[in-house]
């Protein structure tokens, strides 16, 4: 599996990561060098291997379906680039998204 | 009697209990230390001020007879965990002007137990890097240099500030943590003490994420009764975070006296790579005598898929990274880069916040998780991760502990390694196993390279068992007397 351009160009569109044109060839060189490099597992045989799916054999515990936390709309839109204070509501502010 | 700021956490408290000294004092000779030693840029925001207002409040517990386990002890934040009202970088221009209004849990109860914060420490880019040279703040510098070589050569990372301000002594502690050997690595490079709990001993609500199922907090300080110090306050459970484990929190400082008589230690053979310098060769073996002459048994293992360890943790941690770092979006918190439509805004803002090693990291996750990869790549990846673990536990069966060293090299200079994402990746290669298999590794300053720079040995653990990491590291720091000092 070779990782070009085009390829790098649809992942960066994916991940929303604009990445300039002038850029796309380095790029794809470095990310083709490293999944060379993760190639290598491959050669490890994984027939009857379950996949790790919690790191050290912890259950997670359940909670009670409560709210426990809520209504401090000032405190979460604090640290936004742009809000909106409109009546008692504190809002984000994203370009038009609805025509 | 010597600088306050060359105390240990253990010596401080034992002052600060006699009177012999307020924790105002403390925390201004560490201020004032700071202040000189700006020129290592190993904090991105020092809060004197702050620690000031803390440390006042310590002096009135300590009056009162209320002092809690770290009362009055100046403390280094790594600046991945957010705290109430002081800026929260990350070491991300991502995360510009971004002032958390909550603390993280671990923070919460180092102040709990009356901890002063002296500030936020550099680190790599949101913890992707092993030399802090991905900072957007400009990499930490070493403390130490080479002998005869006045080049400035990196602290390690992600942990670098943490470890070079306590190094530097201008930290009695840090808080650090630990991905891929990001607490241990720079612990070596800066001749200190760093310790990975076990996944789920501390909580990581709070922490920024970067990879969720390999992240974990630990201290870094200068001897290991001090990391045991630490480590008590900041373990325990918390249902913040489903992932830690409710488990009593041992006496971590009562575990140093136990000893090694009887304790069976692995060397795995395939820790011995082709290549490897001579010194970390005789520094692992000088290791491996103190512990048998204090009593303890070596024992030969086998960890067969250790050289799957990095390309596995190359699927896993990016993975999970561009998964979690799908939340800098421009709009909640942090910069915003404008743009026509939403999808414009996103893309315009992470293309100019995130920074090289980053966008790498986030597209290589991207990539291995896109529709028809997924099987062949993190799946894959999790399959050879399970079998690092059943490495370990098999190992475990003949063995209490792992005795290594902590990394391929001494550190090096700032800039070197750069041209080659993989080659700086190899500096995990005898700590990133811990992190899949999730268990605890300790690293210890052990001797000095032949070109003056500190070298670490790491043990790992079974899982929860600290306490014998404590014991064994605790008799290892005994036998090297590692008395050198950055810049001495």
């Amino acid at each position: 599996m070779s990782l070009d351009k085009a390829t790098v160009a649809r992942v960066a569109t994916l991940a929303r990561i604009k990445v300039p044109d002038a850029d796309l060839e380095r790029m794809a060189g470095e990310l083709q060098g490293i999944m060379s490099w993760i190639e290598q597992l491959s050669e490890v045989d994984t027939k009857d291997v379950a996949p790790m799916s919690s790191v050290v054999g912890h259950v997670l515990s359940q909670r009670p379906d409560a709210v426990t936390d809520g209504g401090r709309a000032d405190a979460v839109t604090s640290c936004a680039p742009e809000r909106v204070q409109i009546g008692d509501g504190a809002f984000f502010v994203v370009p038009k998204v609805i025509e | 009697m010597s600088a306050l700021t060359d105390l240990t956490i253990a010596e401080a408290r034992a002052g600060l209990a006699a009177k012999r000294f307020s924790a105002r004092e403390l925390a201004a000779a560490h201020v004032e230390a700071m202040e000189r030693a700006k020129d290592l840029n190993a904090y991105i925001t020092p809060t004197p001020d702050k620690a000031m207002e803390m440390a006042a409040r310590s002096d009135a517990r300590i009056a009162a007879g209320q002092a809690g386990a770290l009362e009055g002890i100046p403390l280094a934040i790594k600046d991945l965990f957010c705290t109430e009202g002081t800026r929260t970088t990350a070491a991300s221009r991502i995360l510009d002007g971004f002032v958390p209004p909550y603390e993280s849990t671990v923070t919460s109860q180092l102040w709990r137990a009356g901890a002063v914060m002296l500030g936020k420490t550099n680190l790599d880019e949101f913890a992707m890097g092993s030399s802090n040279m991905t900072s957007a703040f400009g990499g930490a510098k070493n403390p130490w240099k080479r002998r005869g070589d006045a080049r400035d050569l990196v602290p390690g990372g992600s942990s670098g500030g943490s470890a070079a301000a306590v190094a530097a002594r201008i930290a009695m502690g840090a808080t650090a943590t630990d991905t891929g050997g990001s607490i241990r690595q720079p612990a070596a490079f800066c001749g200190v003490v760093g310790i990975k709990p076990t996944y789920g001993r501390c909580s990581r609500w709070g922490i920024v994420a970067f990879a969720s199922s390999l992240d974990q907090a630990g201290p870094i300080a200068r001897d290991v009764r001090d990391t045991a110090i630490m480590l008590g306050a900041m373990a325990g459970h918390d249902p913040k975070d489903s992932t830690s484990v409710p488990r009593a929190v041992p006496d971590y400082e009562a575990a140093l006296g136990r000893g090694v008589k009887g304790l069976r230690f692995g060397i795995p053979r395939e820790y011995r790579l082709d290549g490897m310098p001579a010194e970390i060769a005789r520094l692992w073996e000088q290791g491996i005598a103190w512990l048998r002459e204090a009593g303890a048994e070596p024992v030969e293992i086998s960890l067969p898929h250790t050289k799957y360890a990095l390309p596995t943790y190359y699927i896993v941690a990016p993975a999970e990274a561009s998964s979690n770092l799908a939340r800098y979006d421009g709009v909640r918190f942090g910069t915003r880069v404008a743009g026509g439509s939403i999808e414009e805004l996103y893309e315009n803002t992470r293309g100019a916040g995130f920074g090289a090693e980053v966008r790498r990291r986030i597209l290589i996750g991207t990539y291995v998780l896109s529709a028809g990869y997924y099987d062949a790549y993190y799946l894959k990846a999790q399959k050879v991760r399970a079998l690092i673990a059943r490495d370990f536990d098999e190992a475990y069966a003949k063995c209490d502990v792992v005795l290594t060293p902590t990394a391929p090299s001494a550190a090096f200079a700032m800039g070197e390694k750069m041209d080659d994402p993989v080659s700086m990746y190899l500096n995990d290669v005898f700590t990133v196993t811990v992190n899949l298999a999730g268990l605890p590794g300790i690293s210890l300053p052990a001797g000095l390279s032949s070109d003056g720079l500190p070298l670490g040995l790491q043990l790992i653990g079974r899982a929860f068992d600290e306490e014998t990491l404590f014991a064994a590291s605790h008799v290892l720091e005994r036998a090297a007397g590692f008395s050198a000092r950055p810049g001495a």
